[in-house]
């Protein structure tokens, strides 16, 4: 054999090697955070290596790319009353339009692994803050009382609008909410009864109260703890038996010691689907996939693991590292125990990992203070403003029957951006429509977890008030 | 609230069939009776004009006008209200589009209240100063939009009833405010694409 035919051969059998190990690595299994392209936005990053929920099988187009957009986004939208929903682009006399700026595709204006790009405006918005102009550019002219020589740039990060979700925003609301005080008469959280409307709903299916000596777990499972804590809590006074969770299927199921969230899944159908879709469980959610099977059988699919403080962008204390996130971190209340702790999930359980500055100030902050009076009896049920309260809310979603359910969602991140998001299923239960804009739009006051006022006045309702009061002039 | 939401599944319904029934007849085998686009477009405009007028008739002009039992307003959701006729038809014209391209339709004016109704085609605008102009005509085109060819149909929309007058002569935004019945205030527009 010549030296050349051997150095071809070589070449041949390292290229075949290396391709065969980046494709493999790509799209089955191994470690892809070399393959990362550019630094992942923050609402991705923690599945930022489960390349094929967003990229299919490698070889796709933009239209897959879009798919897997709207598999975790779309339901997200809908809800928002989305102000420029894609059926509204589909209309061929937008072609013009669609050429300035594509609003049939998400990527147009959120581009992924492109940090550079990255607006201040965040929401992994990646184009310049004025595309509004590129549809709406004679606003001025069609109200000049109010728009004319407006700077494009402000229209959606100034807190007037958002290009999605302007269920708090629009000038009728504006105007009917116009002139609501700073606090309102009564303070109490919205649908504070959500119990009684989650029944009334078709929600949670509930039985009848069971005793002790209606357990049906083996006796090498259970202790006295165990049932006195079983029987004092809602599950037992639900009707939800040991066996519900530890053994669900009793023919085919060996006794189950720690259920995981998918048995919490079978009664809490809607928190467990709102907590698959924020920051806590989304590591969770189907089709997040560390490795793929492939057809060889070389592997296996494996699911990505729970998510972890030290996995987070945002200050997480060092005490917390290595927690997995799952139903019982939050609501467990220790080993040997069968209590399901509502309380610990307001406050405590978020303070023991979050470490920001936010977090940090709520023990100081005018709505802990609420809540320590709500505790002691000072103040009614409902009085006091937990972490829980405002990233957790008690709010109506639809079914996929669009039936009204009313649940505590446990995503997180539902209405946290932008955060005019907040105002109808949070703020407005004590709070004007004005003063909640305004403090919303004050990023030390949010900071400072809402200790004081807000620097800013924004002013779109006296813009809607002065375009009801003056319609002559508006033309 | 049912009855209401059963005349908006009836209204979508009978939508939904005429469009099937056309789209069945735009795919016949050659050997069976083929339409001209015209032909679809004037057929189509039939079913929305009905619906069209039955529903600010027969549940706005009712209701909120006559009983005063229920409001119409832009923000329906919010209200507990009907939505607007204008509304209405748009919703239908999203739902189909969301369906199929094979046509698409809108409700557009040279006096539209919401800016974006305004025409953006040359086509659109010749078409609607046309049937303005010609009252009782029907105005068609053919034009190209992102490189694909369309038949386009605009068809006036008449105000049938005193709601449609009222409220476009009232509202804020309106850059019109002598509208009479009978008057053309805009005009249904109807795309078919052409190979």
């Amino acid at each position: 054999m010549s030296r050349n035919i051997l150095f071809w051969l070589l070449w041949l059998s390292g290229t075949v090697a290396i391709g065969g190990y980046l494709t493999t690595t790509m799209f089955y299994n191994g470690d892809r955070s070399s393959l990362l392209i550019g630094k992942t936005t923050s609402g991705h990053h923690q599945i930022e290596l489960s390349c094929n929920t967003c990229h299919g099988n490698g070889f796709t187009d933009g239209d897959t790319i879009q798919k897997a957009c709207l598999s975790c986004h779309e339901n997200e939208l809908k809800v928002s009353k989305d102000s420029h929903p894609i059926k509204k682009f589909r209309d061929p006399r937008n072609a013009a339009r669609l050429e300035q700026l594509n609003a049939m595709k998400c990527v147009t204006c959120h581009t992924e692994h492109k940090p550079e790009l990255i607006s201040s405006m965040g929401m992994g918005v990646t184009i310049p803050k004025d595309y509004c102009f590129k549809c709406h550019a004679d606003v001025g002219k069609d109200r000049p009382l109010t728009h004319k020589d407006l700077n494009f740039e402000g229209c959606a990060s100034s807190g007037c609008h958002n290009y999605h979700d302007n269920r708090a925003l629009y000038e009728n609301f504006l105007e009917k909410h116009a002139k609501q005080p700073e606090m309102k008469l009564t303070q109490l959280i919205n649908n504070l009864n959500y119990e009684k409307l989650s029944e009334e709903y078709g929600g949670l299916k509930r039985g009848n109260p069971l005793n002790r000596t209606e357990a049906n777990a083996p006796k090498e499972h259970i202790n006295q703890k165990l049932l006195d804590t079983w029987h004092d809590d809602a599950h037992a006074k639900n009707g939800v038996n040991c066996s519900s969770c530890h053994q669900p299927n009793k023919e085919k199921q060996a006794w189950i010691k720690k259920p995981g969230i998918a048995v919490c899944a079978t009664c809490h159908k809607e928190e467990n689907k709102s907590f698959l879709a924020g920051k806590h469980g989304m590591r969770l959610a189907p089709n997040m996939l560390q490795s793929k099977a492939d057809p060889f059988g070389l592997f296996k699919e494996k699911k990505l693991s729970p998510m972890r403080p030290e996995l987070a962008r945002l200050p997480m204390k060092q005490s917390a590292h290595g927690t997995e996130l799952t139903c019982n971190t939050c609501h467990s209340v220790g080993k040997n125990n069968h209590k399901f702790n509502i309380q610990k999930a307001k406050v405590q359980a978020c303070l023991s990992c979050h470490d920001d500055e936010h977090s940090k100030a709520y023990l100081t902050s005018p709505h802990h203070e609420l809540w320590q009076k709500e505790l002691k009896g000072e103040l009614p049920k409902g009085s006091g403003v937990t972490c829980a309260t405002c990233h957790m809310p008690r709010i109506a979603v639809e079914d996929e029957y669009e039936n009204e359910v009313f649940i505590i969602t446990h995503n997180q991140n539902d209405n946290l951006r932008p955060n005019e998001k907040m105002i109808r299923s949070v703020c407005s239960s004590c709070h004007g429509l004005q003063f909640s804009i305004d403090s919303l739009a004050d990023p030390n006051l949010i900071k400072k977890n809402f200790h004081g006022r807000s620097a800013f006045k924004i002013e779109s309702i006296d813009w809607v008030l002065k375009r009801s009061s003056k319609p002559e002039e508006n033309k | 609230m049912l009855n209401f939401k059963t005349s908006l599944k009836k209204t979508a319904l009978s939508i939904a069939t005429g469009s099937l029934m056309l789209g069945m007849a735009m795919s016949a085998p050659a050997t069976a009776k083929t339409f001209e686009p015209q032909q679809v477009t004037d057929m189509l405009h039939l079913v929305l004009e009905s619906d069209r007028t039955i529903y600010t008739k027969k549940v706005v002009k009712r209701l909120a006008n006559k009983h005063k039992v229920i409001k119409a307003t832009e923000s329906f959701e919010d209200d507990k209200s009907l939505p607007l006729p204008a509304q209405m038809f748009r919703f239908g014209a999203e739902a189909v589009a969301d369906k199929t391209d094979k046509f698409s339709y809108s409700l557009l004016s040279l006096w539209p209240i919401n800016k974006q109704n305004k025409p953006t085609t040359e086509l659109e605008k010749k078409g609607l100063e046309y049937i303005n102009a010609n009252k009782g005509k029907n105005f068609y085109g053919e034009e190209t939009l992102g490189g694909k060819k369309y038949f386009t149909a605009v068809y006036a929309d008449v105000a049938v009833a005193t709601p449609c007058v009222g409220c476009h002569n009232n509202h804020k935004d309106t850059p019109k405010k002598d509208f009479k019945m009978g008057d053309v205030m805009g005009g249904v527009v109807i795309r078919i694409p052409l190979k």
